[in-house]
């Protein structure tokens, strides 16, 4: 025990001084089982070591865990809809960062009372049941005869019918990654009201989340915090597999470490990955302005409105103007910024008047309340 | 071969020939690049009217291979398409990525197992895939091997790199056969560039900037000069390829010059969107408003003076004080005088509108681009009201939440060009308006005071731009006047307050 914590203190000092990149680290310890956790709470910095890790290591003689927390943040899966799976305007008043994770499954809410856990692992030994095993084991290793198994979607629940955990996988051309949740203390009110979609009216063909009741473990036993459950986690995985390497901590806005990886993380807070990545939807939405009963239809792909259809009363508006409204967002990104210029540019050249003023007005209220 | 006829019509040679026509017709074969046929009216009799004939063709030569979904694990038999990065026609390098796939909550990324062309797409995005079925047709180059089942880890061109002495142990480099093309054309050892792709897989960026980075060490040659062999890359690049071990380069060889780095810069179009299609738009209608300028320049020494006391009772008020307020002010007591100012013209220039509310609006330089939010009904808000106003808009403007109500509606703008720089500028009026100011940054100039001394004066310059259909030179004038004097003295801005 005392030489594997003077183990573990030099391993870490060494990491900072001596080697050039991550990489080389993983490289000159010959470890085949390594336990990364990470300093920092950014989503968008620890899902950019993600993709380091998937990317840049050889994988194929050696298997690393990661444990992560983050500030509360929102993400959704590869190809999911944004404006289907979370209450977006909820989300931008509170400040939550939106991300898209590259792995696959639903939308989730993280905050520090969630920890996440991530094995790397080679294409040929990715098994996902063996992986929620560790969880599992870890669990009641702290909390023995806690109720806790896996589903069949390789789910955890808890007392039978509490989801505690939720699974998503990314497979690349030869490596593999495995990541998962687990609620310790998370903030359930805000998790549901965040993960509840206003939006009636969308149809898509993006992967729908199936929500559940889900319940914190620090609720059923005091002992269950994140940090005693991340190390209970990261032995059992050394016990599991046979490994003997160390926990090593990382700071993944190091770019000396990690070559590349400041702008991964700037790539998965572009505009054009969280939203630009939705799969085609559309959206309908019959709504009254102005004492007039209008339905507005729009087509978005990459996050983008292709066409735009208001079906208005009779002479409410000229019939002229309508066209040209529409005409002026395609090819707009279906996003409130961006719709307030293009309607502000059409108003500046084409609107006279109080009276169609005021109704365009109310239109753009009513299309930027979906966005 | 050449179809060199001879006058010797032998039965050999006859019977020669009909065999290999024979041979062509039933040759099946599709890894053939070229072959003749001999033209039948070529068998004169004077070798002077020979008619050489070759007809090359390229039938079947490329062959065009299926590219098939591999096993993905855990027993999964179907996947559901979910988005392609390729379409047919795309060229494609082996271990690009092709499609991204998703089975039960994971998200698979396909590469591609050979270079080529991509010819064909066997699914469309949401439909489901079965395992071991073609996912693409990939058209290859012929004279690519056909590479095992398994992915293959690629061996490091070694012949290749014999005039540069060197042995690479170990460690195999991974570059696509163009990037080694490259490398070699440019006498670069690939173990020393660093890798910044897939599993440290060395891109054609690569190579270009390590010959970037080469270019200020590479000595002349010289038959007396000891030659350095070049700089190693930083030390990084050593470290994965730790086993490798090298020849230095004989002093006495001189190294060649390297060819000089390849420009690969393209042209990129891209339609013109959002921000940039609003901008088009409201420029075009601009343009057709005929424009006349009026510059001038403004002492604001005072209002120096003033705005340094006054700063202060803001700040204890939660407001941020700048010049702005005091010039929109100033505007809006100048529009009650010269109210054709604050007015608007129809399409047709028929008609005149004279607004009652002063909304001067701001331009904005936000992330995204020119926003130019308005201050509403300036003549009823004391220069403090305005202030708070502009904080509140720039809030906006900053955080991407400025509406169609702050946007529009606008009569008179001003635009602070001034704060980035620039002195004198010819601001376009923005539709509806029919005029705008452009102020300029602040200096400290020498300027001669009533005494005749010279004195330090705080100068901005400003472009005033109006319709000129409606109104003229003097009224701009009159109204830059009367603009300045407010500004030059601000008690007189007190007296007429309203």
């Amino acid at each position: 025990m005392l030489w594997r914590t003077l183990l573990r203190e030099f391993v870490k000092t060494r990491l900072v001084r001596h080697s050039s990149t991550l990489k080389t680290f993983f490289d000159e310890t010959g470890q085949s089982g390594l336990v990364l956790k990470s300093t920092s709470t950014d989503i968008f910095e620890n899902l950019a070591l993600e993709d380091w890790i998937h990317d840049r290591v050889d994988l194929q003689n050696r298997s690393v865990l990661f444990l992560w927390r983050n500030t509360p943040a929102v993400v959704v899966g590869r190809h999911q809809n944004p404006w289907h799976e979370c209450n977006l305007p909820l989300v931008r008043r509170r400040g939550i960062p939106l991300a898209r994770r590259r792995s696959g499954g639903g939308t989730v809410f993280h905050d520090l009372g969630n920890v996440n856990i991530t094995f790397f692992t080679s294409k040929k030994k990715y098994d996902r049941r063996r992986n929620l095993g560790v969880v599992t084991g870890a669990l009641t290793d702290l909390s023995p005869g806690l109720n806790v198994s896996a589903t069949e979607r390789f789910d955890i629940v808890l007392d039978g019918g509490y989801k505690v955990s939720g699974t998503a996988a990314k497979l690349g051309r030869t490596s593999a990654y495995h990541h998962c949740t687990l609620l310790c203390c998370a903030d359930r009110t805000l998790l549901s009201s965040v993960l509840k979609s206003p939006y009636q009216g969308i149809k898509s063909n993006a992967t729908p989340s199936v929500p559940s009741p889900v319940k914190n473990l620090l609720d059923e036993d005091p002992r269950l915090d994140p940090s005693a459950v991340m190390e209970a986690v990261a032995a059992r995985y050394n016990v599991e597999f046979g490994f003997d390497g160390p926990l090593v901590t990382v700071d993944p806005s190091v770019e000396a470490l990690m070559p590349g990886v400041n702008k991964m993380a700037a790539d998965l807070k572009s505009w054009e990955w969280v939203y630009g990545k939705t799969p085609k939807f559309s959206i309908t939405l019959p709504f009254v302005a102005e004492g007039a009963e209008i339905v507005l239809d729009m087509d978005v792909k990459d996050g983008t409105i292709e066409k735009c259809l208001l079906d208005i009363p009779h002479d409410w508006l000229p019939a002229g103007t309508v066209d040209e409204l529409c005409s002026a967002l395609a090819g707009v990104r279906f996003c409130p910024k961006e719709v307030a210029v293009a309607v502000t540019a059409f108003m500046r050249t084409t609107l006279q008047g109080p009276d169609l003023t005021r109704k365009t007005h109310s239109l753009y209220e009513n299309v930027v309340s979906v966005m | 071969m050449a179809a060199l006829i001879t006058v010797r019509g032998s039965f050999s040679f006859m019977r020669r020939l009909v065999s290999l026509q024979r041979l062509q017709k039933y040759c099946k074969s599709k890894f053939q690049t070229a072959y003749l046929v001999y033209a039948p009216y070529a068998y004169s009799a004077s070798a002077l009217y020979q008619h050489r004939h070759f007809r090359t063709s390229y039938a079947a030569t490329r062959p065009v291979l299926q590219f098939k979904l591999s096993d993905i694990g855990e027993g999964i038999m179907e996947v559901t398409v979910k988005e392609w990065y390729v379409k047919e026609g795309d060229r494609v390098s082996q271990f690009d990525s092709i499609c991204e796939v998703q089975s039960d909550k994971a998200s698979v990324t396909i590469t591609s197992r050979y270079d080529g062309i991509i010819r064909k797409l066997y699914y469309d995005i949401d439909s489901i895939a079965l395992v071991g079925s073609p996912l693409v047709d990939i058209e290859t180059d012929g004279a690519q091997e056909l590479p095992p089942e398994e992915d293959v880890m690629e061996t490091p061109a070694v012949s290749q790199e014999e005039h540069t002495h060197q042995e690479i142990k170990g460690h195999k480099t991974q570059a696509t056969p163009a990037v080694r093309r490259l490398a070699m054309e440019n006498n670069i050892k690939l173990s020393e560039v660093i890798g910044t792709g897939k599993d440290g897989r060395i891109l054609k960026e690569d190579i270009l900037n390590f010959l970037a980075s080469q270019t200020g060490a590479i000595l002349p040659p010289s038959p007396f000069q000891e030659i350095q062999p070049p700089p190693p890359g930083p030390a990084a690049a050593r470290a994965p390829i730790a086993k490798t071990k090298e020849k230095r380069a004989p002093s006495s060889m001189p190294t060649p010059i390297t060819s000089r780095p390849v420009f690969t810069g393209k042209d990129r179009t891209e339609p013109l969107k959002g921000f940039n299609k609003a901008m088009v738009k409201t420029m075009t209608a601009a343009l057709k408003i005929p424009h006349f300028g009026y510059n001038d320049e403004v002492d604001l020494t005072q209002l120096v003076q003033l705005r340094s006391e006054l700063k202060e009772v803001a700040e204890s008020r939660g407001v941020k004080l700048s010049y702005m307020p005091f010039f929109i002010k100033a505007a809006s007591l100048g529009l009650l005088h010269f109210p054709v100012l604050n007015a608007s013209v129809d399409e047709a220039c028929q008609n005149i509108t004279y607004k009652a509310a002063h909304n001067i609006g701001l331009a904005m330089d936000t992330p995204q681009g020119l926003l130019v939010p308005n201050v509403k009904n300036v003549q009823m808000l004391s220069v403090f009201d305005i202030a708070v106003e502009l904080n509140r808009l720039q809030t906006l403007g900053s955080s991407g939440q400025l509406g169609t109500a702050d946007l529009t509606g606008g009569t008179f703008t001003l635009s602070n060009i001034g704060s980035i720089g620039g002195t004198y500028a010819k601001p376009m009026i923005l539709p509806p308006e029919v005029a705008i100011g452009a102020l300029g940054k602040m200096q400290v100039l020498p300027r001669f005071n009533e005494k005749d001394e010279v004195v330090k004066a705080h100068i901005m310059n400003l472009s005033w731009s109006a319709d000129h259909r409606i109104i003229d030179g003097a009224t701009m004038s009159r109204f830059s006047n009367l603009w300045r004097s407010y500004l030059e003295n601000p008690a007189v801005m007190v007296l007429d307050l309203k």
